[in-house]
C-alpha cells in the first residue's frame, strides 16, 4: 500500500510562500497529476513529496508513514527529471541499476530486473550504450527505467516530456500511460501541460499560486470547473469569458451580455442564480464548442444570434470563429462548412445548457 | 513580371557569392588570425629555441662572437656534464617529490572542498567560496614574510624545525595551489547539473558516494585541468624555495640552476640552458598526455544537450 497524504504542506523560501498549505489524499495506484502555469508551486509540492525540498510547516506521509524527516533515499521513491539526468559516464545498463547496486543487491537480481524494466520500455539493444549516443526519447525511457527497477513505492515525474518535440511527446505520453497500466505504482506526475494532465491522470490537481484550485477526474475539471481559474486554465482553446448581468424579465431569469443580447437561463439552473440578479462582476463561461453555427433544428436552452466574425481560423475538422460581444473576444468551433467569412456577419448558436457563471469578485463559479 | 523579379534577385545574389560578403569576411578574419598566431608562436617558441642551440654549445663557442643562431661544432657535453652531477639529480628528484605530493595533497582539499562549496548549501557557503577566491589573490611574495614568522614560531614552540628541508616545500605549495585548484574546482562541479546529484541522493548514494561516483568521473576534464595547473605552479615555484631552502641538497630545480650554475659573476650559460631545457621537459609530457581529456567534454548527454 503507497497512499500519498500532505496535510497543510507549506514551503518558505526566505520570506516568499511558494505553497501555502495543501491537503491531498493520494490513493494506492493512482495515477495523479500536478498541473498549473509556472511558480505555481507544484514542482516545489513534488520535490517536497521526494524529499529533494525540506517542508517548513505541514506533513507528508508515504504508505502511511511521516516522511517530514526522512532523507530521500529511504522514502522509497523514484523520480524523472525534465531534463533525464542520466548519468553521463555510465551506459544504460550502469544507469538503471546504479540504485540497486547501492543498496547491494545481488548481481543476478539486479540483471533480472534491469532486463524486465528494459523490455517494458523496449530498450533492450541500447543497455551498452552511453547517455549520450541516445536520443531524447530513449534518454527519457531510460530515466523512466531507472525509476521502474527500483520497484519504489511511489514514482515521481517532474515535466518528463517537456523537453522532447511535440510528435514524440505524444508518443511518450502514451508509453508512459502503458506503463503504469502494466506497473501500478502510484504516481505523481508535474506538468504545465493541461492536455497532457487530461490524457494522463486519474484525478487531476489543478494548482495556482501555491494553492490548490480544485481536485477531480478530467471530466469533472472540464465540465465542473469550481473557479475561474481551473475553467479558463482547462481546454483548448480555453472557456470564453463574458461579462454580463443576470435580470428578471417577465418572470424569467436572463443573462444580458450587451444592450441588444441577451439569453434565458435554462430552467435546471435559475434557482441557483436567483440570488444573484443585478450583482455587478459577473461572468459567463462558455466553451468554444457550445458556440456553434446555426442549424435548422433546435435543442432546448439553444439560442441563435448574429455578429460580426472578425477571425476566422480553419483547423481541419472544424473551424475557429473570433469576434467581440461588448468588448469581450469570443472563439466558437462550427463546422468548416458553415461559411465562416472575416469581416461578414454569421448567424451562430449558442447553447446555455453548459454554461456556467462566474463571480469575478470571488473567482468562484456559482 | 514576379519571375523576372525573382530571377534578377536570384542572378544578383549568385553574382555576390562571388566576393560573398559572409565567405570574404570569413577569409579575411582567417587571414589575420594566422598572422597574429604565426606572430606570437614565433615570440614564445624564439626563447626555447635559442636554449636548445645554446645547450648544444660548447663554452668557448658561446663566448665566441659568432652568429648566435647557429651552432658550429653541436656537442653533448653540457647534458653529460649535468646529468652525471649528483648535484643536478638531487634538484631533479626533489622538484618531482615536491610536485607530486603537492599535486596530491592540493586535489584532495580541492576536490572535497569545492564539492561542499558547491554543492551543499550551507550557512555561509557562498561567503567561504568567495573567501577561497580572494586568498588566491594575495601574492606569494606578501606571504612569504608571515609564513617565515610561522615558522619561527613552530620552531620556537614546539621546537619543529621547517627551515631549509625540501619537504617543507610540500606545506607550503598547496597554499598557492588549493585555493585555485578548488576555484577552478567549483566552476566545474557549478556546472554539472543539479538533478544529477539529485538522481543520486534518490538512487540512495550518500554524500561521499555522489562525489566518488557521479561527480569526480564527470568533472575529470576540470580534475585534469586543476592538476595540470597544481604541477606546473609547484614545479616552476621560484620564489618560496628561494626563500626557505638554502643547503644544495635541499633545493629544487628552478632555484638549484639558478645558485649552483651562477657563481659569482661566472654564468655558465650552457648548461644553465641544458638544466632549464631539461626542467621544462616535465610538464611539457603531461600537457602532451592530457591536453586531449583537458579539451574533451564529458557532460555531453548527461541532460538534454
Amino acid at each position: 500500500m503507497a497512499q500519498v497524504t500532505l496535510r497543510k504542506v507549506i514551503k518558505k523560501y526566505d520570506e516568499v510562500l511558494a505553497v501555502r498549505g495543501i491537503d491531498l489524499d493520494i490513493t494506492d495506484k493512482e495515477f495523479i497529476v500536478l498541473v498549473g502555469p509556472s511558480g505555481c508551486g507544484k514542482s516545489t509540492t513534488l520535490r517536497m513529496i521526494a524529499g529533494l525540498e525540506e517542508i517548513s510547516d505541514g506533513d507528508i506521509a508515504i504508505g502511511g508513514h511521516v516522511v517530514n524527516d526522512v532523507p530521500p533515499k529511504d522514502r522509497d521513491i523514484a523520480m524523472v527529471f525534465q531534463n533525464y539526468a542520466l548519468y553521463p559516464h555510465m551506459n544504460v545498463y550502469e544507469n538503471m541499476s546504479f540504485g540497486l547496486k547501492l543498496k547491494r543487491t545481488p548481481k543476478d537480481e539486479i540483471d533480472r530486473r534491469v532486463k524486465q524494466a528494459a523490455q517494458i520500455l523496449d530498450i533492450t539493444e541500447l543497455l551498452d550504450r552511453k547517455p549520450k549516443q541516445l536520443s531524447g526519447g530513449q534518454r527519457q525511457r531510460v530515466a523512466m527505467g531507472r525509476a521502474i527497477v527500483r520497484d519504489p513505492k511511489v514514482f515521481l515525474f517532474d515535466e518528463p516530456l517537456s523537453n522532447l518535440d511535440a510528435k514524440l511527446r505524444v508518443q511518450m505520453r502514451t508509453e508512459i500511460k502503458k506503463v503504469h497500466q502494466k506497473v501500478r505504482t502510484t504516481t505523481v506526475y508535474v506538468t504545465h501541460d493541461q492536455v497532457e494532465a487530461m490524457t494522463l491522470a486519474d484525478r487531476v490537481v489543478v494548482m495556482n499560486a501555491g494553492l490548490i484550485e480544485q481536485v477531480g477526474s478530467p471530466n469533472d475539471l472540464y465540465h465542473s470547473p469550481a473557479t475561474k481559474f481551473v475553467a479558463g486554465f482547462i481546454g483548448s482553446p480555453a472557456m470564453n469569458f463574458i461579462p454580463c448581468h443576470l435580470e428578471q424579465a417577465a418572470g424569467a431569469l436572463r443573462v444580458r451580455l450587451s444592450d441588444t443580447l441577451a439569453f434565458p437561463v435554462p430552467a435546471d439552473r435559475t434557482a441557483r442564480y436567483t440570488s444573484h440578479v443585478g450583482k455587478a462582476n459577473l461572468i459567463l463561461g462558455l466553451r468554444p464548442e457550445h458556440i456553434i453555427e446555426t442549424r435548422p433544428h433546435i435543442e432546448p436552452n439553444q439560442h441563435d444570434f448574429e455578429n460580426v466574425i472578425d477571425v476566422v481560423e480553419p483547423m481541419g475538422m472544424e473551424t475557429l470563429v473570433y469576434f467581440t460581444i461588448a468588448g469581450a473576444e469570443i472563439c466558437g468551433r462550427v463546422n468548416p462548412n458553415a461559411g465562416a467569412t472575416a469581416g461578414k456577419p454569421m448567424k451562430l448558436r449558442a447553447d446555455l445548457s453548459n454554461m456556467h457563471m462566474i463571480d469575478d469578485g470571488t473567482g468562484k463559479v456559482l | 513580371m514576379a519571375d523576372a523579379a525573382i530571377a534578377a534577385r536570384t542572378a544578383s545574389t549568385r553574382s555576390r557569392t562571388g566576393y560573398g560578403s559572409i565567405s570574404r569576411d570569413r577569409r579575411w578574419a582567417l587571414r589575420w588570425s594566422y598572422f597574429f598566431l604565426v606572430l606570437f608562436a614565433i615570440f614564445f617558441l624564439l626563447p626555447p629555441l635559442y636554449m636548445l642551440i645554446t645547450s648544444l654549445k660548447s663554452s668557448a663557442e658561446i663566448s665566441a662572437a659568432t652568429n648566435p643562431w647557429w651552432v658550429y661544432s653541436p656537442t653533448l657535453s653540457n647534458y653529460i656534464e649535468l646529468l652525471t652531477q649528483n648535484q643536478y639529480l638531487t634538484f631533479f628528484r626533489n622538484s618531482a617529490i615536491v610536485s607530486v605530493f603537492v599535486v596530491v595533497i592540493t586535489m584532495s582539499i580541492s576536490v572535497i572542498a569545492a564539492f561542499a562549496l558547491a554543492r551543499m548549501r550551507f550557512w555561509g557557503s557562498a561567503t567561504l567560496a568567495t573567501g577561497v577566491f580572494l586568498t588566491y589573490l594575495v601574492p606569494e611574495t606578501l606571504l612569504f614574510i608571515p609564513l617565515f614568522k610561522m615558522f619561527a614560531w613552530v620552531n620556537e614552540t614546539f621546537d619543529i624545525q621547517l627551515m631549509n628541508h625540501w619537504w617543507t616545500l610540500m606545506i607550503l605549495y598547496p597554499t598557492l595551489t588549493v585555493p585555485f585548484a578548488t576555484w577552478i574546482m567549483i566552476g566545474y562541479f557549478a556546472s554539472i547539473p543539479k538533478e544529477l546529484d539529485e538522481a543520486a541522493l534518490i538512487d540512495g548514494a550518500s554524500w561521499m558516494q555522489t562525489l566518488t561516483k557521479i561527480f569526480i568521473p564527470v568533472a575529470l576534464p576540470g580534475i585534469i585541468a586543476a592538476t595540470i595547473f597544481t604541477f606546473t605552479v609547484a614545479w616552476a615555484q621560484f620564489l618560496y624555495p628561494l626563500a626557505f631552502t638554502t643547503s644544495t641538497t635541499e633545493l629544487v630545480l628552478p632555484v638549484g640552476i639558478v645558485t649552483t650554475l651562477i657563481k659569482g659573476d661566472v654564468f655558465n650559460w650552457g648548461q644553465i640552458m641544458t638544466g632549464a631545457l631539461l626542467g621544462a621537459a616535465p610538464p611539457l609530457i603531461i600537457y602532451a598526455f592530457l591536453m586531449d581529456y583537458y579539451i574533451a567534454g564529458l557532460t555531453a548527454g548527461a541532460t538534454k544537450g
